[in-house]
């Protein structure tokens, strides 16, 4: 076991993909050299070549759509985008290319590439830095999409997702770049859980709280505050957005009759949603009261100095808590 | 081939087809196409150039000492590029209209806008700082290059409307690559809009070298799009100056849109939060120190019999004030209001925000922080 950052178990992970498959390329702006704004690709063009680990022109489409040339030549390649805000240039080819080839080509065509983003906010970024995109990438049949929230499953996810046949949307929660966990660099992929399962990260009675990426550490927090309260929350770190494993979920909801789900991505038409409505569909007579969501404004990201009003924080975590158990929240006198 | 190869090509450095008026060391040279452009800059506005120069370095490194302070969250520098972006602005008139990155704080300092209304966003209290139609400069563009389309847009809207107005994109060498700035030149030489496209080539995006973007002058790109291209030192006030001049003019005319590429170098990091000793050598940046654009006009100055002491005090008087100004916005930008992040994000009623704003008032009204809900 090795203690490490988020952002360096990436970066192990990339090292280790890079040296097993001589196939995998990553491709991206300022990756070689600087090792990324992030430093997530640090040292590796250094060690692989510029031929593995690539600093291409400034555009995104032209990274997306080379990066389909060379998966349809059997390459593997990993796209790093630098910023959440900055994918869409690439959109068109992500959700008409990259997302539909296989289906196109009636299986033929693999799109094992893995897209990159850092996202979401909570580090006091200028605009465009601190977006989640993630309902647009969900809406799109054909990619799966996946959020780590920790150095250990960053580690194997990443690896997972290159590993993967099919195209990977794969979400860094930026603000947890830089906390520190337990990795086992050797881990094999063979006993890793598999990608598409979600991880229940705190265990629980009462109410059953979805989330993931940067959120699952406040989740966790909100759960040991509301212990001491003596309400038991159940966690689970979502892991992937699409598909999403309702098989772990609805077994807990069935035990707890209560569902809250949180991300920092807005409430309309977002993650939340879907797994408001599916558990509704899938445990209705579980349920003691409608899920709840808690989220992000339907607002343009707001300026750093508003942020703290935009995002879910343990506070408002605990009151869409409060809504679930129908004890006195934000919402009792409104609409009671 | 790498990317430090083809820096070497010389991208950067070919001093061959350069417009220059004034060289390296100030001295002036006779230039039959591009002089009659700059034939009414007498000594009191070279001074004044000079001036401008001085007083938005100052304001550069007075924000990058604030980002350092931790009074703003992030700030791109400027310095190296004051020759650029007040030569092209110094060519605008009142009435075209400015679509710019990020960094170019010296075209706005020279629209008018305020320094409390310069910094507000990078301070993190405001999504924008001023009224793009009170300064005729729209608000800075993040997403690179996407402004250079918005800049055409604005340009065939005038010349259906008949008008004589010009509109001017900035961007940098790293834009070029993207599709956007590809897009906007088609647009701009399909429908012959009056815009300029002025590409300031500092040398690097990021960490990246232009090299890895191009292999030959991004100017050259031009000539692929149906308008002319045209390089110019970027470090020499007088020549970009005169070359946008040029470039306006022919857009005024009827005559389309112009590249211009002015060749000049980013002396600081892309951004406070950047680090170029991973990627730059510091050969490299002495060599531009001694193409500095200030040092350049200033021995010009000199040479030319302009009371130098006289101006080096005014110059220091006004960066002085400016710097206070600067200082002073500063202190006058407010914290915003928690509600105000609902605002503005239609401009007409909206049943779902309305709604989630009630609700979130009555989240913040449960801390009891009065202000909170009502702001
Ligand atoms: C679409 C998009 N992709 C990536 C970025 C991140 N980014 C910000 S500035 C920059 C480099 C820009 O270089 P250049 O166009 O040469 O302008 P300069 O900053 O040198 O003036 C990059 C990659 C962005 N802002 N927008």
């Amino acid at each position: 076991m090795s203690t490490i950052t988020f952002g360096k178990a990436i970066n192990e992970g990339l090292r280790r993909a890079l040296a097993d498959d001589d196939k995998v390329v990553l491709l991206g702006e300022d990756i070689g050299t600087l090792g990324g704004v992030f430093r997530i690709t640090d040292g590796l063009k250094a060690e692989f070549g510029e031929h593995r680990v690539v600093d291409t022109p400034l555009s995104e489409a032209g990274i997306m759509g080379t990066a389909v040339g060379l998966a349809y030549r059997g390459f593997r390649p990993v796209v790093e985008i630098q910023f959440d805000g900055f994918v869409y240039p690439s959109f068109d080819q992500i959700v008409t290319q990259v997302a539909k080839l296989h289906y196109r080509s009636r299986g033929t065509v693999r799109m094992p590439l893995v897209i990159r983003i850092p996202f979401g906010g909570g580090i006091g970024a200028a605009e465009h830095h601190s977006e989640s995109p993630e309902a647009y990438f969900t809406h799109t049949a054909g990619l799966r999409v996946v959020a780590c929230s920790n150095p250990a499953d960053a580690y194997v996810m990443i690896r997972q997702a290159i590993a993967s046949d099919d195209p990977v949307v794969f979400l860094e929660p930026k603000r947890r770049y830089h906390v520190k966990g337990e990795v086992d660099l050797d881990a094999s992929l063979a006993d890793a859980r598999p990608m598409g399962v979600a991880t229940t990260v705190a265990s629980g009675g009462d109410v059953t709280l979805v989330t993931y990426g940067a959120l699952v550490q406040t989740a966790r927090d909100a759960a040991t505050a509301a212990a001491e309260d003596g309400v038991s929350i159940e966690v689970i770190d979502l892991r992937s957005l699409a598909p999403v494993d309702y098989a772990t979920i609805e077994a807990s909801v069935r035990r707890t009759g209560r569902l809250v789900v949180a991300h920092e991505a807005g409430e309309q038409g977002g993650v939340g949603a879907e797994i408001a409505a599916s558990i509704t569909e899938r445990c209705f007579d579980w349920l003691e009261v409608a899920p709840v969501r808690v989220t992000g404004h339907d607002i343009p990201y707001p300026p750093a100095k508003l942020e703290q009003y935009h995002l879910p924080d343990l506070d408002r975590i605990l009151d869409g808590v409060d809504r679930a158990l129908g004890r006195p929240n934000s919402l009792s006198e409104v609409e009671a | 081939m790498t990317p430090s190869d083809r820096e070497a090509t010389g991208l950067l450095t070919r001093p061959d087809d350069l417009v220059r008026l004034l060289d390296q060391s100030g001295v002036r040279h006779a230039s039959p196409e591009f002089d009659p452009w700059v034939a009414d800059v007498d000594l009191d506005a070279l001074i004044r150039l000079h001036r401008d120069m001085v007083v938005v370095r100052r304001l550069d490194s007075e924000a990058t000492a604030l980002q350092r302070q931790g009074e703003l969250g992030l700030w791109p520098p400027l310095a190296g590029q004051e020759a650029a972006q007040i030569g092209s602005a110094r060519a605008l008139h009142d009435d075209d209209f400015v679509f710019s990155s990020y960094r170019e704080h010296a075209i706005a300092w020279m629209r008018g806008v305020r320094p409390d209304e310069l910094l507000s966003v990078w301070r993190g209290s405001a999504a924008s700082g001023w009224d793009p139609y009170a300064r005729r400069m729209a608000i800075p563009q993040i997403i690179i290059g996407a402004q250079t389309l918005h800049a055409v847009g604005w340009a065939m809207g005038a010349r259906w409307e008949g008008t004589t107005s010009a509109s001017i994109a900035y961007f940098g060498d790293g834009a070029t690559s993207e599709g956007d700035v590809n897009e906007a030149l088609v647009f701009a030489s399909s429908f012959d809009a009056p815009v300029v496209f002025f590409c300031q080539n500092n040398g690097w995006a990021i960490s990246e070298p232009v090299g890895l973007q191009s292999k030959q002058p991004l100017a050259r790109r031009a000539d692929g799009f149906g308008m002319p291209g045209i390089r110019v030192d970027g470090n020499d006030v007088l020549a970009v100056l005169a070359v946008t001049r040029w470039a306006l003019e022919r857009a005024r005319r009827g005559e389309g849109p112009t590249f211009i590429e002015a060749v000049t170098y980013r002396m600081g990091p892309h951004t406070t939060a950047d680090d170029p000793k991973r990627y730059r050598s510091d050969d490299d940046l002495a060599a531009w120190r001694e193409r500095d654009p200030i040092t350049r006009l200033h021995a010009h100055l000199a040479a030319s019999g302009a009371d130098i002491d006289a101006v080096d005090a005014d110059v220091k008087e006004a960066a002085d004030r400016a710097a206070a100004e600067l200082r002073a916005g500063l202190t006058a930008i407010a914290d915003p209001e928690p509600m105000s992040v609902f605002e503005h994000v239609y401009a007409e009623p909206n049943s779902h925000v309305e709604r989630q704003k009630e609700r979130f008032a009555r989240y913040l009204a449960m801390f009891g922080d009065e202000d909170g809900g009502t702001a």
